[in-house]
């Protein structure tokens, strides 16, 4: 049947406005902050919309995010397991760390040596113009651990970058998800890896198939989970070091 | 907006008409009084009539005026913000007032219809385009099952939106149906009040006079 979001049977002169009654009915579904109860049908309809959306619009990145969320139902439990299964992994589940502009002290990560995690991370951040800040909350995932497990790969995915020397033009973004998606298995992903490179001129075309995409694979598949480090206590070692821990060959 | 074009284009073309039928009995008149009586009813092609859009949102207000002048409605036309349930006029002025998806998203809306009853002149007519209450079953399920299940998606897909599109088919959903809201149409002082179905119900015209 249809699942009914609310009460909607019209009250007779009511002249109370609708926000209170919007506010009550979430609560009794939310299951955590911005979360918004979806139907299998809307799911099914939000997945293809918005992997169509974010075809039509690469700039939409919200609808890349609504993708992921609404087609993780498989591999986000998966992630979760890997993550539970590992000791560094299940510290991070129980901490549940966020790496956002005001968890993180950027002076400090500025002042480190060259080569390190924290050094390269703000060192990209700067260079590219981004902030850990702009990652999109989930709303769709009906099931708060998982939720946090895909706001954590969100939030990781910046390190994906540093880790992988990748800038965050098509073509760095493309060879990061095809990484991204042997390592996660989140059909996202896979669509964004396998449907990217049709914006790409042929040129790039060529270095992303011979070069790119076979070593981000190679490392995916080498690699340990990625979501298994906890990045926030390991800002002093070098990216280095890091990559030949985690398994990820040297980008070519 | 949208109404107050359509009615100025039929002032126009009534006018049109008139102003027709009226050379038509004239015909033995010189070329410099039929080119004058061109004239004259080009500055005026409005006569007396005039159209007054009232709106409590400031932007909405800035959109009608540049959808205005981007189709070239100048005179006759004036903008004013106010709140439906207070409205900044004075007693018995206008013949009509309408109001098209408006009134749902009024908080009082029998203060809306008071005021409407105030500000209208003797003889006036209220006219009222809303959402209302489907009474066949089954376009009424699959209503509900658009309603609920697509529109929200959407909204998220296309403006980035789910939560206003959600409040959108919910409140059409508290909006009285056609015969309650007719009863409180009737409170507000109108009489003859009646009612019109489009599309089954999914939305419904109310009109009443004030006599």
């Amino acid at each position: 049947g249809t699942a009914r979001l609310s009460r909607a049977e019209p009250r007779a002169g009511d002249g109370r406005s609708g926000e209170e009654e919007e506010e009550v009915e979430e609560g009794c579904y939310q299951l955590y902050p911005g979360h918004i109860p979806t139907s299998p049908l809307q799911k099914a309809l939000l997945a293809a919309g918005s992997a169509v959306m974010a075809l039509y619009d690469p700039y939409r990145h919200d609808m890349v995010a609504v993708l992921g969320e609404t087609t993780g139902c498989l591999a986000l439990p998966n992630l979760r397991d890997k993550m539970k299964h590992h000791p560094e992994g299940y510290h991070i589940l129980q901490e549940r760390p966020r790496i956002r502009l005001s968890t993180l002290d950027m002076d400090r990560l500025r002042g480190l040596p060259d080569g390190t995690l924290g050094r390269e991370y703000v060192r990209f951040l700067e260079d590219n113009k981004v902030s850990p800040d702009t990652r999109m909350p989930p709303k769709f995932v009906d099931d708060e651990e998982l939720a946090y497990v895909i706001q954590r790969y969100r939030e990781v995915h910046d390190l994906m970058h540093t880790l992988l020397g990748m800038p965050t033009n098509m073509l760095g973004e493309v060879v990061v998800k095809w990484f991204e998606a042997v390592q996660t298995g989140l059909p996202m992903c896979v669509l964004g890896a396998a449907f990217g490179p049709v914006r790409l001129s042929a040129r790039k075309l060529q270095v992303l198939a011979t070069e790119l995409v076979p070593w981000a694979i190679r490392s995916g598949r080498n690699a340990s989970c990625i979501l298994n480090v906890y990045y926030e206590q390991r800002w002093e070692q070098p990216v280095e070091s890091l990559r030949e821990e985690i398994g990820i060959f040297p980008p070519p | 907006g949208d109404i107050a074009f359509r009615f100025i284009n039929y002032v126009r073309s009534v006018r049109e008409r008139q102003l027709q039928r009226k050379l038509r009995h004239h015909q033995n008149l010189s070329w410099q009084e039929i080119a004058e009586s061109y004239q004259e009813d080009k500055s005026k092609s409005l006569g007396d009539s005039q159209v007054v859009v009232c709106d409590i949102n400031k932007e909405m207000l800035k959109v009608g005026k540049q959808k205005a002048q981007h189709l070239g409605y100048s005179e006759g036309l004036s903008w004013v913000l106010g709140n439906a349930e207070e409205l900044p006029f004075d007693d018995d002025k206008f013949d009509v007032y309408t109001i098209a998806f408006g009134i749902r998203n009024v908080t009082r809306i029998d203060l809306a219809l008071q005021e409407a009853y105030r500000v209208l002149k003797p003889g006036g007519r209220f006219l009222c385009l809303e959402f209302s209450q489907v009474s066949n079953s089954l376009l009424s399920r699959l209503y509900d099952l658009y309603s609920f299940q697509v529109i929200p998606v959407l909204g998220e897909v296309i403006a980035g939106d789910w939560k206003s599109y959600q409040y959108l088919v919910e409140s059409i959903r508290r909006f009285p149906p056609q015969e309650e809201f007719k009863a409180m149409i009737e409170d507000a002082g109108f009489f003859k009040v009646d009612y019109q179905n489009l599309n089954s119900g999914i939305v419904a015209i109310h009109s009443g006079f004030k006599l």
